[in-house]
Protein backbone atom coordinates (compact mmCIF):
# COMPACT_ATOMS: atom_id res chain seq x y z
CA UNK A 1 0.00 0.00 0.00
CA UNK A 2 2.86 2.34 0.87
CA UNK A 3 6.20 1.97 -0.87
CA UNK A 4 9.32 4.04 -0.37
CA UNK A 5 12.43 3.26 -2.36
CA UNK A 6 15.73 5.03 -1.88
CA UNK A 7 14.01 8.07 -0.42
CA UNK A 8 16.12 11.01 0.76
CA UNK A 9 15.09 14.48 1.77
CA UNK A 10 17.35 17.48 1.99
CA UNK A 11 15.77 20.71 3.18
CA UNK A 12 16.38 24.10 1.63
CA UNK A 13 18.62 24.86 4.62
CA UNK A 14 20.98 22.12 3.39
CA UNK A 15 20.11 19.74 6.22
CA UNK A 16 19.85 16.15 5.02
CA UNK A 17 16.96 14.89 7.15
CA UNK A 18 16.54 11.35 5.86
CA UNK A 19 18.68 9.27 3.57
CA UNK A 20 18.14 6.10 1.59
CA UNK A 21 14.89 4.94 3.17
CA UNK A 22 13.27 1.79 1.79
CA UNK A 23 9.94 0.66 3.19
CA UNK A 24 6.92 -1.33 2.16
CA UNK A 25 3.71 -1.31 4.17
CA UNK A 26 1.09 -3.87 3.18
CA UNK A 27 -2.60 -3.08 2.97
CA UNK A 28 -4.29 -3.07 6.41
CA UNK A 29 -0.93 -3.36 8.12
CA UNK A 30 -0.07 -1.17 11.12
CA UNK A 31 3.54 -0.02 11.09
CA UNK A 32 5.04 2.11 13.83
CA UNK A 33 8.28 4.06 13.55
CA UNK A 34 10.11 4.84 16.77
CA UNK A 35 13.19 6.92 17.30
CA UNK A 36 14.53 9.92 19.16
CA UNK A 37 13.10 13.34 18.33
CA UNK A 38 14.77 15.09 15.45
CA UNK A 39 15.77 11.85 13.69
CA UNK A 40 13.61 12.59 10.65
CA UNK A 41 10.80 10.12 11.28
CA UNK A 42 8.15 12.81 10.93
CA UNK A 43 9.79 13.85 7.66
CA UNK A 44 9.12 10.35 6.30
CA UNK A 45 5.47 10.71 7.26
CA UNK A 46 5.24 14.11 5.56
CA UNK A 47 6.71 12.63 2.40
CA UNK A 48 4.08 9.87 2.37
CA UNK A 49 1.37 12.50 3.00
CA UNK A 50 2.57 14.52 0.02
CA UNK A 51 3.21 17.58 2.21
CA UNK A 52 6.91 17.50 1.28
CA UNK A 53 8.59 16.09 -1.81
CA UNK A 54 11.65 13.82 -1.65
CA UNK A 55 14.92 15.03 -3.12
CA UNK A 56 15.74 11.48 -4.22
CA UNK A 57 13.82 8.23 -4.53
CA UNK A 58 10.12 7.61 -4.97
CA UNK A 59 7.11 7.41 -2.68
CA UNK A 60 4.10 5.43 -3.83
CA UNK A 61 0.69 5.01 -2.23
CA UNK A 62 -1.59 2.33 -3.68
CA UNK A 63 0.78 2.00 -6.60
CA UNK A 64 0.62 5.65 -7.58
CA UNK A 65 3.49 8.06 -7.18
CA UNK A 66 2.77 10.68 -4.51
CA UNK A 67 2.90 14.18 -5.93
CA UNK A 68 0.85 16.03 -3.38
CA UNK A 69 -1.81 15.48 -0.71
CA UNK A 70 -4.53 13.09 -1.77
CA UNK A 71 -7.92 12.04 -0.49
CA UNK A 72 -6.79 8.47 -0.08
CA UNK A 73 -4.36 9.51 2.67
CA UNK A 74 -5.66 10.81 6.01
CA UNK A 75 -3.32 12.61 8.40
CA UNK A 76 -3.52 13.05 12.17
CA UNK A 77 -0.96 15.53 13.48
CA UNK A 78 0.70 15.81 16.86
CA UNK A 79 -1.59 18.72 17.72
CA UNK A 80 -5.33 18.45 16.99
CA UNK A 81 -5.17 21.44 14.59
CA UNK A 82 -8.92 22.04 14.80
CA UNK A 83 -10.42 25.20 13.35
CA UNK A 84 -11.31 27.04 16.58
CA UNK A 85 -14.28 28.81 14.94
CA UNK A 86 -16.03 25.59 13.90
CA UNK A 87 -18.02 23.15 16.01
CA UNK A 88 -16.78 19.59 16.41
CA UNK A 89 -19.22 18.46 13.74
CA UNK A 90 -18.11 21.05 11.21
CA UNK A 91 -14.46 20.39 11.97
CA UNK A 92 -15.03 16.73 11.18
CA UNK A 93 -16.75 17.58 7.89
CA UNK A 94 -13.98 20.07 7.04
CA UNK A 95 -12.46 17.95 4.28
CA UNK A 96 -15.74 17.02 2.60
CA UNK A 97 -16.67 19.22 -0.30
CA UNK A 98 -20.22 19.46 -1.47
CA UNK A 99 -21.12 15.87 -0.76
CA UNK A 100 -23.49 14.40 1.78
CA UNK A 101 -21.87 15.07 5.17
CA UNK A 102 -24.38 14.21 7.90
CA UNK A 103 -24.05 10.42 7.65
CA UNK A 104 -20.26 10.11 7.43
CA UNK A 105 -19.75 12.75 10.13
CA UNK A 106 -22.13 11.06 12.55
CA UNK A 107 -20.46 7.72 11.91
CA UNK A 108 -16.92 9.10 12.37
CA UNK A 109 -17.95 10.86 15.61
CA UNK A 110 -19.54 7.67 16.90
CA UNK A 111 -16.36 5.72 16.10
CA UNK A 112 -14.31 7.99 18.35
CA UNK A 113 -17.03 8.25 20.99
CA UNK A 114 -17.86 11.93 20.53
CA UNK A 115 -21.51 11.69 19.42
CA UNK A 116 -22.64 13.92 22.28
CA UNK A 117 -20.20 16.72 21.49
CA UNK A 118 -21.10 17.46 17.87
CA UNK A 119 -22.08 21.05 18.68
CA UNK A 120 -19.20 21.86 21.03
CA UNK A 121 -16.51 24.36 20.10
CA UNK A 122 -12.84 23.31 20.29
CA UNK A 123 -12.28 25.60 23.30
CA UNK A 124 -14.75 23.48 25.26
CA UNK A 125 -12.89 20.20 24.63
CA UNK A 126 -10.22 18.46 26.69
CA UNK A 127 -6.95 17.58 24.98
CA UNK A 128 -8.05 13.99 24.45
CA UNK A 129 -11.42 15.00 23.02
CA UNK A 130 -9.76 17.48 20.68
CA UNK A 131 -7.43 14.79 19.39
CA UNK A 132 -10.36 12.38 18.96
CA UNK A 133 -12.06 15.07 16.87
CA UNK A 134 -8.92 15.28 14.75
CA UNK A 135 -8.98 11.51 14.26
CA UNK A 136 -12.67 11.67 13.27
CA UNK A 137 -11.80 14.40 10.75
CA UNK A 138 -9.14 12.19 9.20
CA UNK A 139 -11.53 9.20 9.14
CA UNK A 140 -14.58 10.86 7.70
CA UNK A 141 -13.55 10.12 4.11
CA UNK A 142 -12.48 6.59 5.10
CA UNK A 143 -9.04 6.99 3.55
CA UNK A 144 -7.35 3.64 2.83
CA UNK A 145 -4.15 5.03 4.38
CA UNK A 146 -4.03 6.76 7.76
CA UNK A 147 -0.86 8.54 8.84
CA UNK A 148 -0.40 9.48 12.50
CA UNK A 149 2.41 11.82 13.54
CA UNK A 150 3.01 11.36 17.30
CA UNK A 151 -0.75 11.69 17.73
CA UNK A 152 -0.93 11.10 21.47
CA UNK A 153 2.38 12.50 22.67
CA UNK A 154 0.91 15.60 24.30
CA UNK A 155 -1.74 13.66 26.25
CA UNK A 156 -1.58 12.22 29.76
CA UNK A 157 -0.96 8.48 30.19
CA UNK A 158 -4.62 7.54 30.90
CA UNK A 159 -5.98 9.43 27.90
CA UNK A 160 -3.21 8.04 25.74
CA UNK A 161 -4.07 4.41 26.58
CA UNK A 162 -7.75 5.19 26.04
CA UNK A 163 -7.08 6.67 22.61
CA UNK A 164 -4.80 3.81 21.61
CA UNK A 165 -7.76 1.47 22.24
CA UNK A 166 -10.01 3.76 20.20
CA UNK A 167 -7.51 3.68 17.38
CA UNK A 168 -7.51 -0.13 17.31
CA UNK A 169 -11.32 -0.07 17.19
CA UNK A 170 -11.10 2.29 14.24
CA UNK A 171 -8.70 -0.07 12.54
CA UNK A 172 -11.18 -2.91 13.12
CA UNK A 173 -13.92 -0.80 11.50
CA UNK A 174 -12.55 -0.73 7.96
CA UNK A 175 -8.95 -1.89 8.35
CA UNK A 176 -7.02 1.04 6.93
CA UNK A 177 -3.28 0.86 6.43
CA UNK A 178 -1.73 2.77 9.32
CA UNK A 179 1.65 4.41 9.56
CA UNK A 180 2.34 5.71 13.05
CA UNK A 181 5.26 7.83 14.14
CA UNK A 182 5.89 7.83 17.88
CA UNK A 183 8.61 8.09 20.49
CA UNK A 184 6.69 5.91 22.91
CA UNK A 185 7.98 2.32 22.73
CA UNK A 186 4.91 0.88 24.51
CA UNK A 187 2.59 2.67 22.14
CA UNK A 188 4.39 1.21 19.15
CA UNK A 189 4.33 -2.29 20.62
CA UNK A 190 0.66 -2.15 21.64
CA UNK A 191 -0.53 -0.99 18.23
CA UNK A 192 1.77 -2.15 15.48
CA UNK A 193 2.32 -5.32 13.49
CA UNK A 194 5.84 -4.11 12.79
CA UNK A 195 7.99 -1.62 14.65
CA UNK A 196 10.77 0.13 12.79
CA UNK A 197 13.64 1.72 14.70
CA UNK A 198 14.70 4.95 13.08
CA UNK A 199 17.77 6.94 13.95
CA UNK A 200 20.94 8.61 12.84
CA UNK A 201 21.75 11.89 11.19
CA UNK A 202 20.60 11.82 8.46
CA UNK A 203 17.86 9.45 9.62
CA UNK A 204 17.50 5.96 8.21
CA UNK A 205 15.92 2.66 9.22
CA UNK A 206 18.17 0.80 11.63
CA UNK A 207 16.17 -2.20 12.80
CA UNK A 208 12.80 -3.84 12.46
CA UNK A 209 10.80 -5.79 15.04
CA UNK A 210 7.81 -7.89 14.04
CA UNK A 211 5.39 -7.92 16.95
CA UNK A 212 3.88 -11.38 16.97
CA UNK A 213 1.36 -10.97 19.78
CA UNK A 214 -2.43 -11.19 19.55
CA UNK A 215 -4.46 -8.03 20.13
CA UNK A 216 -5.53 -6.60 22.50
CA UNK A 217 -2.04 -6.76 23.92
CA UNK A 218 -1.40 -6.90 27.62
CA UNK A 219 1.28 -4.45 28.71
CA UNK A 220 1.92 -6.45 31.88
CA UNK A 221 2.43 -9.74 30.10
CA UNK A 222 5.88 -11.34 30.11
CA UNK A 223 5.98 -11.72 26.33
CA UNK A 224 5.22 -7.99 26.01
CA UNK A 225 8.17 -7.25 28.30
CA UNK A 226 10.40 -9.31 26.04
CA UNK A 227 9.47 -7.05 23.13
CA UNK A 228 10.04 -3.95 25.27
CA UNK A 229 13.54 -5.19 26.09
CA UNK A 230 14.28 -5.86 22.46
CA UNK A 231 13.09 -2.44 21.35
CA UNK A 232 15.14 -0.77 24.10
CA UNK A 233 18.22 -2.71 23.02
CA UNK A 234 17.75 -1.78 19.38
CA UNK A 235 17.29 1.89 20.24
CA UNK A 236 20.27 1.76 22.60
CA UNK A 237 22.55 0.01 20.15
CA UNK A 238 21.68 2.38 17.35
CA UNK A 239 22.59 5.34 19.52
CA UNK A 240 25.77 3.61 20.82
CA UNK A 241 26.85 2.93 17.24
CA UNK A 242 26.50 6.55 16.42
CA UNK A 243 28.46 7.61 19.47
CA UNK A 244 31.21 5.16 18.60
CA UNK A 245 31.35 6.46 15.05
CA UNK A 246 31.46 10.03 16.25
CA UNK A 247 34.33 9.29 18.63
CA UNK A 248 36.42 7.12 16.31
CA UNK A 249 39.20 9.11 14.65
CA UNK A 250 39.03 8.95 10.89
CA UNK A 251 35.23 8.84 10.78
CA UNK A 252 33.75 11.90 9.18
CA UNK A 253 32.27 13.86 11.99
CA UNK A 254 28.60 14.54 11.87
CA UNK A 255 27.45 17.70 10.23
CA UNK A 256 26.38 20.15 12.89
CA UNK A 257 22.64 20.01 13.17
CA UNK A 258 21.15 23.36 12.41
CA UNK B 1 -23.13 51.16 35.59
CA UNK B 2 -19.75 51.70 37.21
CA UNK B 3 -18.63 53.56 34.08
CA UNK B 4 -21.31 56.23 34.60
CA UNK B 5 -20.05 57.45 37.98
CA UNK B 6 -17.14 59.54 36.65
CA UNK B 7 -19.00 61.43 33.88
CA UNK B 8 -22.10 62.07 36.03
CA UNK B 9 -20.05 63.47 38.92
CA UNK B 10 -17.97 65.59 36.49
CA UNK B 11 -21.09 67.02 34.84
CA UNK B 12 -22.62 67.84 38.22
CA UNK B 13 -19.46 69.63 39.40
CA UNK B 14 -19.27 71.52 36.11
CA UNK B 15 -22.89 72.69 36.37
CA UNK B 16 -22.46 73.71 40.01
CA UNK B 17 -19.20 75.51 39.22
CA UNK B 18 -20.81 77.44 36.38
CA UNK B 19 -23.83 78.47 38.43
CA UNK B 20 -21.66 79.51 41.36
CA UNK B 21 -19.69 81.74 39.00
CA UNK B 22 -16.44 79.82 39.48
CA UNK B 23 -15.97 79.32 35.70
CA UNK B 24 -16.75 81.75 32.93
CA UNK B 25 -19.97 80.60 31.28
CA UNK B 26 -19.08 82.67 28.20
CA UNK B 27 -16.18 80.36 27.36
CA UNK B 28 -17.25 77.22 29.20
CA UNK B 29 -21.02 76.82 28.95
CA UNK B 30 -22.60 74.63 31.64
CA UNK B 31 -24.24 71.31 30.69
CA UNK B 32 -27.69 72.86 30.95
CA UNK B 33 -26.80 75.40 28.22
CA UNK B 34 -25.52 72.63 25.99
CA UNK B 35 -28.71 70.67 26.51
CA UNK B 36 -30.69 73.83 25.66
CA UNK B 37 -28.66 74.28 22.46
CA UNK B 38 -29.31 70.68 21.44
CA UNK B 39 -32.99 71.14 22.24
CA UNK B 40 -33.02 74.28 20.09
CA UNK B 41 -31.47 72.45 17.14
CA UNK B 42 -34.01 69.70 17.52
CA UNK B 43 -36.87 72.21 17.74
CA UNK B 44 -35.71 73.90 14.54
CA UNK B 45 -35.80 70.47 12.89
CA UNK B 46 -32.15 70.65 11.78
CA UNK B 47 -30.55 68.33 14.35
CA UNK B 48 -31.32 65.10 12.51
CA UNK B 49 -30.24 66.63 9.20
CA UNK B 50 -26.80 67.54 10.57
CA UNK B 51 -26.36 64.17 12.25
CA UNK B 52 -27.66 62.37 9.19
CA UNK B 53 -25.37 63.99 6.65
CA UNK B 54 -22.28 63.44 8.80
CA UNK B 55 -23.24 59.82 9.47
CA UNK B 56 -23.95 59.21 5.80
CA UNK B 57 -20.50 60.56 4.81
CA UNK B 58 -18.78 58.39 7.38
CA UNK B 59 -20.80 55.34 6.34
CA UNK B 60 -20.14 55.68 2.61
CA UNK B 61 -16.46 56.53 3.17
CA UNK B 62 -16.10 53.65 5.60
CA UNK B 63 -17.66 51.09 3.27
CA UNK B 64 -15.48 52.31 0.40
CA UNK B 65 -12.23 52.42 2.37
CA UNK B 66 -12.90 49.14 4.18
CA UNK B 67 -13.75 47.34 0.94
CA UNK B 68 -10.57 48.43 -0.83
CA UNK B 69 -8.54 47.82 2.35
CA UNK B 70 -10.01 44.34 2.68
CA UNK B 71 -9.33 43.35 -0.92
CA UNK B 72 -5.77 44.66 -0.96
CA UNK B 73 -5.08 43.40 2.56
CA UNK B 74 -6.28 39.91 1.65
CA UNK B 75 -4.27 39.89 -1.58
CA UNK B 76 -1.02 41.01 0.05
CA UNK B 77 -1.63 38.68 3.00
CA UNK B 78 -2.10 35.63 0.79
CA UNK B 79 0.33 36.20 -2.06
CA UNK B 80 3.98 36.93 -1.47
CA UNK B 81 4.31 38.28 -5.00
CA UNK B 82 1.42 40.67 -4.55
CA UNK B 83 2.90 41.74 -1.24
CA UNK B 84 6.31 42.43 -2.78
CA UNK B 85 4.61 44.42 -5.52
CA UNK B 86 2.24 46.62 -3.52
CA UNK B 87 3.19 46.66 0.12
CA UNK B 88 6.29 48.92 -0.07
CA UNK B 89 4.34 51.61 -1.93
CA UNK B 90 1.37 51.43 0.41
CA UNK B 91 3.65 51.55 3.45
CA UNK B 92 5.33 54.66 2.04
CA UNK B 93 2.00 56.35 1.32
CA UNK B 94 0.83 55.48 4.82
CA UNK B 95 3.51 57.74 6.27
CA UNK B 96 1.94 60.80 4.68
CA UNK B 97 -0.56 62.29 7.14
CA UNK B 98 -3.75 61.65 5.21
CA UNK B 99 -5.10 65.15 5.89
CA UNK B 100 -2.18 66.50 3.87
CA UNK B 101 -3.95 65.18 0.78
CA UNK B 102 -6.96 67.45 1.36
CA UNK B 103 -5.94 70.39 -0.86
CA UNK B 104 -5.13 68.03 -3.70
CA UNK B 105 -8.40 66.14 -3.27
CA UNK B 106 -10.32 69.39 -3.43
CA UNK B 107 -8.52 70.37 -6.63
CA UNK B 108 -9.16 66.98 -8.14
CA UNK B 109 -12.66 66.21 -6.95
CA UNK B 110 -14.13 69.60 -6.07
CA UNK B 111 -15.39 70.93 -2.77
CA UNK B 112 -18.53 68.81 -2.62
CA UNK B 113 -19.27 65.27 -1.48
CA UNK B 114 -16.76 63.31 -3.61
CA UNK B 115 -13.65 64.80 -2.05
CA UNK B 116 -15.09 64.47 1.47
CA UNK B 117 -15.99 60.83 1.04
CA UNK B 118 -12.63 60.00 -0.53
CA UNK B 119 -10.84 61.68 2.38
CA UNK B 120 -12.76 59.53 4.82
CA UNK B 121 -12.21 56.40 2.73
CA UNK B 122 -8.46 57.08 2.69
CA UNK B 123 -8.42 57.37 6.47
CA UNK B 124 -10.35 54.11 6.85
CA UNK B 125 -8.29 52.25 4.25
CA UNK B 126 -4.91 52.11 5.98
CA UNK B 127 -5.79 50.52 9.32
CA UNK B 128 -8.05 48.00 7.60
CA UNK B 129 -5.41 47.13 5.02
CA UNK B 130 -2.55 46.85 7.52
CA UNK B 131 -4.46 44.82 10.05
CA UNK B 132 -5.90 42.31 7.61
CA UNK B 133 -2.66 41.86 5.70
CA UNK B 134 -0.73 41.28 8.92
CA UNK B 135 -3.41 39.02 10.40
CA UNK B 136 -3.48 36.75 7.34
CA UNK B 137 0.30 36.55 7.21
CA UNK B 138 0.39 35.40 10.83
CA UNK B 139 -2.28 32.68 10.67
CA UNK B 140 -0.97 29.47 12.23
CA UNK B 141 0.95 27.58 9.54
CA UNK B 142 -0.28 24.32 11.03
CA UNK B 143 -3.92 25.17 10.33
CA UNK B 144 -3.02 26.09 6.76
CA UNK B 145 -1.40 22.68 6.41
CA UNK B 146 -4.72 21.02 7.28
CA UNK B 147 -6.13 22.79 4.24
CA UNK B 148 -3.26 21.44 2.13
CA UNK B 149 -4.01 17.90 3.32
CA UNK B 150 -7.52 18.33 1.91
CA UNK B 151 -6.23 19.76 -1.35
CA UNK B 152 -7.62 23.29 -0.88
CA UNK B 153 -6.88 25.82 -3.61
CA UNK B 154 -6.19 29.47 -2.83
CA UNK B 155 -9.86 30.44 -2.79
CA UNK B 156 -10.88 27.72 -0.32
CA UNK B 157 -7.81 28.43 1.76
CA UNK B 158 -8.76 32.11 2.06
CA UNK B 159 -12.47 31.52 2.61
CA UNK B 160 -12.26 28.56 4.97
CA UNK B 161 -9.03 29.06 6.92
CA UNK B 162 -7.21 32.36 6.43
CA UNK B 163 -10.15 34.74 6.64
CA UNK B 164 -11.97 33.13 9.59
CA UNK B 165 -8.68 32.81 11.48
CA UNK B 166 -7.91 36.51 10.86
CA UNK B 167 -11.41 37.70 11.71
CA UNK B 168 -10.79 38.81 15.34
CA UNK B 169 -7.81 40.94 14.34
CA UNK B 170 -9.57 42.16 11.22
CA UNK B 171 -12.47 43.41 13.34
CA UNK B 172 -10.05 45.47 15.40
CA UNK B 173 -8.79 46.95 12.13
CA UNK B 174 -12.35 47.79 11.10
CA UNK B 175 -13.01 49.49 14.44
CA UNK B 176 -9.80 51.48 14.13
CA UNK B 177 -10.80 52.42 10.61
CA UNK B 178 -14.24 53.54 11.73
CA UNK B 179 -12.68 55.70 14.44
CA UNK B 180 -10.45 57.34 11.86
CA UNK B 181 -13.49 57.80 9.63
CA UNK B 182 -15.12 59.94 12.34
CA UNK B 183 -11.87 61.88 12.69
CA UNK B 184 -11.60 62.56 8.97
CA UNK B 185 -15.21 63.60 8.55
CA UNK B 186 -14.47 66.57 10.83
CA UNK B 187 -11.51 67.61 8.69
CA UNK B 188 -13.58 67.17 5.53
CA UNK B 189 -16.50 69.19 6.88
CA UNK B 190 -14.24 71.99 8.08
CA UNK B 191 -13.43 72.67 4.45
CA UNK B 192 -16.73 73.99 3.39
CA UNK B 193 -19.89 72.13 4.18
CA UNK B 194 -23.36 73.56 4.60
CA UNK B 195 -24.56 70.72 6.74
CA UNK B 196 -23.08 68.28 9.21
CA UNK B 197 -21.61 68.29 12.67
CA UNK B 198 -18.27 69.64 11.39
CA UNK B 199 -20.18 72.57 9.91
CA UNK B 200 -21.81 73.18 13.31
CA UNK B 201 -18.34 73.30 14.89
CA UNK B 202 -17.16 75.95 12.43
CA UNK B 203 -20.44 77.82 12.75
CA UNK B 204 -20.13 77.83 16.54
CA UNK B 205 -16.63 79.22 16.33
CA UNK B 206 -17.47 81.93 13.80
CA UNK B 207 -20.59 83.07 15.62
CA UNK B 208 -18.99 82.85 19.06
CA UNK B 209 -21.28 80.17 20.47
CA UNK B 210 -19.20 77.74 22.55
CA UNK B 211 -22.36 75.86 23.57
CA UNK B 212 -22.89 74.93 19.92
CA UNK B 213 -19.29 73.70 19.64
CA UNK B 214 -19.57 71.55 22.74
CA UNK B 215 -22.99 70.30 21.61
CA UNK B 216 -21.46 69.12 18.31
CA UNK B 217 -18.61 67.46 20.17
CA UNK B 218 -21.14 65.63 22.33
CA UNK B 219 -22.99 64.49 19.22
CA UNK B 220 -19.74 63.23 17.69
CA UNK B 221 -19.02 61.30 20.86
CA UNK B 222 -22.48 59.73 20.88
CA UNK B 223 -22.45 58.76 17.19
CA UNK B 224 -18.86 57.49 17.31
CA UNK B 225 -19.51 55.41 20.38
CA UNK B 226 -22.78 54.02 19.02
CA UNK B 227 -21.27 52.99 15.69
CA UNK B 228 -18.28 51.40 17.43
CA UNK B 229 -20.51 49.45 19.82
CA UNK B 230 -22.60 48.27 16.88
CA UNK B 231 -19.51 47.03 15.04
CA UNK B 232 -18.06 45.42 18.17
CA UNK B 233 -21.39 43.75 18.94
CA UNK B 234 -21.75 42.39 15.41
CA UNK B 235 -18.14 41.22 15.46
CA UNK B 236 -18.49 39.65 18.89
CA UNK B 237 -21.25 37.42 17.59
CA UNK B 238 -18.91 36.15 14.88
CA UNK B 239 -15.88 35.61 17.11
CA UNK B 240 -17.41 33.96 20.16
CA UNK B 241 -15.27 30.90 19.41
CA UNK B 242 -12.14 32.64 20.69
CA UNK B 243 -10.55 31.15 23.75
CA UNK B 244 -8.88 34.27 25.02
CA UNK B 245 -8.44 36.07 28.29
CA UNK B 246 -11.56 37.73 29.67
CA UNK B 247 -11.22 39.93 32.71
CA UNK B 248 -13.64 39.12 35.50
CA UNK B 249 -16.67 41.36 35.54
CA UNK B 250 -16.67 43.76 38.50
CA UNK B 251 -19.03 43.08 41.36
Amino acid sequence: MIQLSGVSKRFATGLLAVSGVDLTVEASEIVAVIGPSGCGKSTVLRLIAGLDTPTAGTVRVAGRRVEGPSRSVGVVFQEPRLMPWLTVERNVSFGLHGEETAGPVAEALARVGLDDFADALPKELSGGMAQRTAIARALVTKPPVLLLDEPFSSLDAFTRIDLQEHLLEVWGWYRPTMFLVTHDIDEALVLADRVIVFGGQPGSFEAEITVDLPRPRDRTDLSFHAYQDRAMKELGSSSRDRQARAQTPGWPSRAPSS
Amino acid sequence: MLGLIVPVVALALWEIGARAGLVSTRLMPPPSDIAKTLGGLAADGVLLGHMGSTTARVLVGFVLGATVGTLLGAATGVSLRFRALFDPTLQALRNIPSIAWTPLFILWFGIFETSKILMIALGVFFPVYLTLSGAIASVDRRLVEVGRVYGFGTTSLVARILFPASLPTYLIGLRNGLGLGWMFVVAAEFLGASQGLGYLLVDGQQTGRPALIVASIVLFAVLGKLSDRLLAWGGGRLTGWQDGFTAKAPG
